[in-house]
């Protein structure tokens, strides 16, 4: 996996409330995640991880608190754009696979767009399928595309919502293993998951939400596992 | 709960005031006759619709702001309280035009802008009706509010200027236009009444407005249980 | 510059995907021909009728074919969230707009200009001498309809009864661009064509402010 051209970038959320018609998704959330490091997020349906993740992808407001980027050339909202797949491709399906990553990087400004996109289709395994509409795609090509739009832009911060439902055991692996690349390239990664597996295993840190607050924040090896297996689905 | 009892009855002991001030205190018209009398009524409710209509603006404009509740509640009371003004002057608009003038309706500027001003905030309820998720409807109708407002001096501009295309009756001069020094007074006891009558309005509706959000919040609450 | 590079890529999906489909192209154009036939079949104007009638329904054509056309605009982007995707690509959230708006400004122009001599032949009303003033007004009309129409596209998409609900919202809103280009188009189609600059510096006008309004709240109406 090419390396970052981005410094190392760490998440932090202060306080962070969100309010949905007077119900709250996430109460006086804080965390701080150091540039770098693998962070799952565990907890029932409902527990707040989706939009935790959400806000961090800057695609949910906060009702509350602040969302800052430390260690990002300038902490501030465009700089360091996060990484984020969740549980669509959120590329066009009338597109090809190529014409959506060019889209994506000419939006972000990538140097050489059209480069980056082969690149990363063949860093993904797509690189056959490049003129083919999303359309015609299977399940695990899907997520093999969203995880490319994801990269495009070389971000120093990964943000994934479920990343494995729906794979057969091939595609988890190559996602373990890809997950594993990025994250030894230097990128920071927070990934929500339901219980154990060979993605879980790359965690060094695991954060359980229960009812939109933070009910347990390790690193200890453990406890890490008792967390996942706890607060699977 | 007093004060908004006081704040009723005083409201409509003034309208009784303003309709004995219209058929007994004001002139007799020449030309038109007892129906005239309505105009007073019309007009002032027509001002006060207005009013009604630009508090709501105001109101989405902070919603939009500051993300207070208590704007989307005082939004959707003005647009219901203004639309009530309105559906009323669209009603005794053609009453008093047809014996005076032979027609039910023309399309004037003043009349048509109206008319369209009705239909919008119809649309604007409707939107409501439509999405249940209480924050996305206040900030999506609160969105649509402020273009509807933006929309209406346009309508009436665009109107006035097609009718010196094809003229037609007018049905008023323009609103007191010369008008008989008690019809004055008259006419403006009636907008302070109306204007005071709708604020009553507001106040009722606002209420129970929080009435029934608190009953959703409940609601919800319990059901996320 | 962001906003500009972003709507012009932006500008080019929609335009990429449009040219590949034809969807909206073919069924707006079909849309406004069925529309204009049945309004000669329920008035059944004279030649002279015609010329006074035949804009205004044209117009009418357009307005309804266009509360049609403005649908998919946002709805498209809901099957795969390609919207938050695209916010979080874009430096600018008007990007979106404006791209949508231009494409949607583009794709009710190409209608209105391939309709144009089947009204001309249907209502015999001679479009070619006053042709230049004629695109004008198509030009700032359409533009008028396509501001309005994209931005309540995005209101009415995260409602139910959503194709019920655009027409509803976006009619009674463009009546102002209604009666004007309509006017202005009668003038113009006349025995003695009459150039209505007040008329076409008021759908400018409309055009400019109902822009600065989407510009300034454009961002809340894609929020969640």
């Amino acid at each position: 996996m090419s390396s970052l051209t981005l410094p190392p970038t760490g998440l932090r959320f202060e306080n962070i409330d969100k309010r949905y018609g007077g119900l709250f998704a996430l109460r006086r959330v804080s965390v701080e995640i150091s540039p770098g490091e693998c962070v799952v997020l565990a907890g029932r349906n409902g527990s707040g991880k989706t939009t935790l993740l959400r806000i961090a992808a800057r695609i949910v407001r906060p009702t509350a608190g602040k969302l800052s980027f430390p260690g990002a050339s300038s902490e501030t909202e465009t700089a360091g754009r996060p990484g984020y797949v969740a549980h669509t491709t959120m590329v066009y399906d009338e597109l090809t696979a190529e014409e959506n990553l060019v889209l994506f990087a000419k939006l972000q400004d990538v140097p050489q767009p059209a480069a980056r996109a082969e690149e990363l289709l063949g860093e993904v395994g797509l690189y056959d399928r490049r003129t083919s509409a999303v359309r015609t795609f299977s399940r695990g090509m899907r997520q093999r595309m969203a995880i490319a739009r994801a990269l495009i832009h070389r971000p120093s911060v990964l943000l994934f919502d479920e990343p494995a439902t729906g794979l057969d055991p091939i595609g988890i692996s190559w996602l373990a293993k890809t997950l594993g690349d990025v994250h030894r390239s230097g990128c920071t990664v927070v990934m929500s998951l339901h219980g154990e597996s060979e993605i879980s295993a790359l965690a060094t840190r695991a954060i359980q939400l229960d009812a939109g607050s933070v009910a347990a924040d390790t690193n200890s090896g453990a406890s890490l596992r008792s967390i996942l297996s706890f607060g699977g689905a | 709960m007093g004060k908004r009892i006081v704040f009723g009855v005083v409201a409509v002991l003034l309208v009784v005031a303003a309709a004995y001030a219209n058929f007994f205190v004001a002139p007799t018209e020449r030309t038109m006759g007892l129906i005239q009398r309505i105009f007073y009524f019309h007009a002032a409710t027509a001002w006060a619709g207005e009013t009604t209509f630009f508090v709501c603006f105001v109101a989405n404009l902070l919603y939009i702001w500051k993300r207070n509740p208590k704007y989307d509640w005082l939004g959707v009371t003005c647009a219901e309280v203004g639309l009530v003004c309105i559906t009323v002057v669209l009603i005794t608009g053609p009453i008093w035009a047809h014996p005076v003038w032979g027609i039910w309706w023309t399309w004037d500027a003043r009349l048509t802008s109206t008319f369209v001003l009705w239909l919008l905030y119809i649309s604007y309820l409707l939107l409501r009706s439509l999405i249940e998720e209480p924050d996305r409807r206040a900030l999506l109708s609160a969105l649509f509010g402020v273009f509807a407002f933006l929309d209406v001096p346009l309508v009436f501009f665009s109107i006035r200027w097609w009718r010196t295309q094809h003229p037609a009756p007018v049905i008023m001069g323009g609103s007191g236009s010369g008008l008989d020094p008690t019809m004055n007074k008259v006419f403006f006891f009636n907008v302070l009444v109306m204007h005071i009558f709708a604020a009553f309005l507001i106040v009722e509706r606002y209420v129970v407005e929080k009435m029934k959000n608190d009953v959703e919040l409940l609601q919800r609450e319990a059901e996320a249980q | 510059m962001g906003l500009l590079s972003n709507t012009g890529t932006l500008l080019g999906k929609e335009l990429l995907t449009e040219f590949r489909s034809r969807e909206l192209l073919t069924t707006t154009v079909v849309f406004i021909l069925v529309v204009l036939i049945l309004f000669s079949f329920a008035i059944n104007p004279t030649s002279e009728e015609s010329r006074e009638f035949g804009p205004g329904l044209l117009w009418l054509a357009i307005l309804f074919a266009a509360s049609l056309m403005l649908q998919p605009c946002f709805l498209r982007e809901q099957a795969n969230d390609t919207l938050s995707s695209l916010r979080l690509a874009v430096s600018d959230p008007f990007a979106i707009f404006l791209a949508k708006l231009l494409a949607n400004t583009l794709f009710l122009l190409l209608t209105e200009i391939l309709m144009l001599p089947l009204f001309a032949a249907f209502y015999n009303v001679p479009v070619l001498p006053q042709l230049p003033y004629l695109l004008l007004v198509l030009l700032l009309g359409s533009l008028g309809v396509s501001i309005a129409g994209t931005a309540l596209s995005a209101i009415s998409a995260q409602a139910r009864m959503r194709e019920l609900l655009l027409p509803l919202l976006l009619l009674p809103l463009l009546t102002p661009v209604l009666v004007v280009s309509a006017t202005v188009s009668v003038s113009l189609l006349d025995r003695e064509p009459v150039v209505q600059w007040k008329g076409i510096g008021f759908l400018a006008i409309f055009d400019f402010i109902f822009l600065t309004a989407l510009w300034l709240f454009g961002e809340y109406l894609l929020e969640e």
